[in-house]
């Protein structure tokens, strides 16, 4: 299908509240929440705190007690629930796959109760099966039981997706794979998001989950009521209370190296020269800078060679094949718990940062990941302080 | 299989059970054939009853236990004296016959309709639905078909009852090789008492072996390859 994926829509909660019959204090209550088109909400808590009740509110597989949901234009209560449900995807912990229907039959359920013809149909399994990486000639005809579990729950993403909704719910639904194969899911669902751009509602206890996917993360207690809503840069630096600090554990600054960015925090930026430039040039800029070295470029600007002072020293012409190779580079769009690895593990202090299509971006050092860290650390100081006072 | 075989010739004086079976061929198929029939369309009635009150009551677990109660009533009154209770409203021959198969055949198809389609996994039955099945839908594509192994195996198991019970229809005159059995034990002693009676039996017992083949051959075409065994 050449069509446009369809994007998200808005989802908003007002005073929604769900109680149990018998059940005394209500499982949801007076909830607001509002999701913006396009982002991962996660719902995120420990069990019992109502998340897996106010996801499920939203396509009514649970009614509502009172209030109102509204998706997109439409108040949910004015849509037919099984009409409603065709156009959320629904994603459940296992995959939740029919064992007796082919990866090709799950995956086509829902256009085939949407009336898609035959032939539109197979198309957009095979489309779904390689957008989630699995090869249709070898997926499509096998039964969810000869899948891994990684597999098996690409198939029910596919799934979920199959009708193009443009909201997807995602019920705890990488909670039972392996660590390795939990994390690569997650990469891949961001991967995916980056084009999709679904409105997600995402539910989960694992606070690192939550951190890593959310765009917004609504920290639930019981019963029933979020504490806070906001980003995971927010909720790590100023969690709302100490409910939210204590859920989120120790290791904050850990966790902050992990969500942060090499490209968020200040590179150094050092001299740097295409192989035609002219060698004493650079040798000038070099002694300006002070720090004694500079990275050679290639035409697209992707880092060649680190030269030195001395290197350059008596010269003349163009700096040509100067110096020493770099080594590895590190991408603007890798965690700083990562760059670190990459650091500690890299033959020179200095490695190059290099940004969209390999192209030079800054250059990381471990003083320059320390001054980061300390920053970090000096704002959690502040916060505490700040906290403390109130 | 070989001393009766040898007490059976001694026995019977005169013809022996080959030569009784030759003799009588044309009238033992007819029977065997009006056996198969009757079973057949017993068990069908009794499926076709049976999943339906599965399907109605297994949601809720009382209705549900009241049911296969219901039927296990049923199913503890001895064959006889339940055919001879249904002589009073029925009559002789076929009504009273039919009507005790099905209600026989019906406990292990209620049962077997209730357990598989409990049996299902409801995280399936939340997923059918969350992706929009209605009801129906998710009966007839996801707990249905889930649950036919299980089915199968209650309506195999009401053919195996109902093809020992409908020899006992031969006491209210019902039809089938059951007449053999009745006959040949009222004159036992007589001539070819004892042909007749095994002739019957052997007859139930190879319709039974067939009927058998053919559940295991229905379900290799009807349960779905992804939950095969």
């Amino acid at each position: 299908m050449a069509e446009e994926p369809q994007h998200g829509v808005p989802i908003e909660l007002r005073k929604v509240t769900k109680a149990f019959p018998g059940t005394g204090a209500p499982a949801v209550r007076e909830l607001d929440l509002n999701i913006a088109a396009g982002e991962i909400v996660v719902l995120l808590g420990p069990s019992g705190c109502g998340k897996t009740t106010t996801m499920r509110m939203i396509n009514r597989l649970i009614e509502p007690t009172s209030g109102d949901i509204v998706i997109g234009e439409e108040n949910s209560r004015d849509i037919d629930p099984d009409r409603l449900r065709r156009r959320i995807g629904y994603v459940i912990q296992q995959a939740g796959l029919f064992p007796h229907m082919t990866v090709a039959a799950n995956i086509a359920q829902v256009p085939i109760l949407l009336g898609w013809d035959k032939k539109k149909i197979a198309e957009r399994v095979d489309e779904l099966l390689t957008l989630v990486g699995l090869e249709p000639a070898t997926f499509r005809d096998t039964y969810p039981r000869r899948l891994s579990g990684g597999q098996q729950q690409r198939v029910g993403v596919a799934r979920a997706l199959a009708a193009d909704p443009p909201v997807l719910l995602m019920d705890e639904p990488f909670g039972a794979l392996d660590p390795i194969t939990r994390e690569r899911l997650q990469d891949e669902l961001l991967g995916l998001q980056d084009d999709l751009a679904k409105t997600i509602v995402f539910v989960t206890h694992d606070v690192d989950e939550a951190l890593k996917l959310g765009d917004h993360i609504a920290v639930m207690q019981r019963p029933g009521h979020i504490v806070q809503y906001a980003t995971p840069a927010e909720i790590l630096t100023n969690p709302a209370d100490d409910y939210v600090e204590q859920f989120l554990g120790g290791g904050s600054s850990m966790r902050l190296l992990r969500l942060t960015k090499v490209g968020d925090i200040g590179l150094d930026q050092v001299p740097y020269a295409t192989e035609d430039a002219d060698a004493p040039g650079l040798l000038k800029e070099i002694e300006r800078d002070g720090r004694g070295y500079a990275l050679v470029l290639d035409g697209m600007r992707r880092p060649l060679r680190w030269v030195t002072q001395t290197d350059l020293e008596g010269r003349q012409g163009p700096v040509g094949e100067l110096g020493d190779p770099v080594g590895g580079t590190i991408s603007h769009r890798m965690t700083l718990q990562d760059a670190m690895e990459a650091l500690l593990n890299a033959d020179n202090d200095n490695v190059p940062v290099v940004g969209r299509r390999r192209a030079y971006a800054g250059a990381l050092s471990l003083s320059t990941l320390q001054s980061a860290i300390q920053s970090i650390k000096a704002r959690e100081r502040e916060r505490r302080t700040r906290r403390n006072l109130a | 299989m070989w001393r009766l075989g040898r007490e059976i010739t001694v026995m019977t004086q005169g013809m022996s059970l080959w030569e009784y079976i030759e003799d009588r061929w044309d009238l033992i198929v007819f029977e065997a054939v009006q056996h198969a029939s009757m079973v057949a369309q017993c068990v069908l009635v009794a499926a076709l009853i049976g999943v339906l009150i599965g399907v109605a009551t297994y949601r809720h677990p009382k209705s549900a236990t009241l049911a296969t109660a219901g039927a296990g009533v049923l199913f503890t009154i001895p064959s006889l004296a339940m055919l001879g209770l249904l002589i009073p409203p029925f009559g002789l021959g076929v009504a009273p016959s039919v009507t005790a198969l099905v209600l026989y055949a019906l406990l292990p198809i209620i049962r077997n309709t209730v357990v598989g389609l409990r049996g299902v996994d409801p995280t399936l039955v939340d997923a059918a639905k969350g992706i929009g099945m209605g009801r129906t839908r998710s009966l007839t594509r996801i707990e249905l078909p889930l649950a036919w192994p299980v089915i199968l195996t209650g309506i195999r198991v009401a053919t195996q009852l109902a093809m020992g019970i409908g020899a006992v229809a031969a006491y209210v005159s019902g039809p089938g090789l059951g007449e053999q059995i009745f006959s040949g034990l009222a004159r036992l002693g007589g001539a070819n008492a004892v042909n007749a009676t095994l002739t019957g039996t052997l007859g139930i017992a190879i319709l039974a072996l067939i009927f058998d083949g053919f559940f295991v051959l229905l379900g290799r075409l009807t349960i779905p390859g992804g939950v095969r065994g």
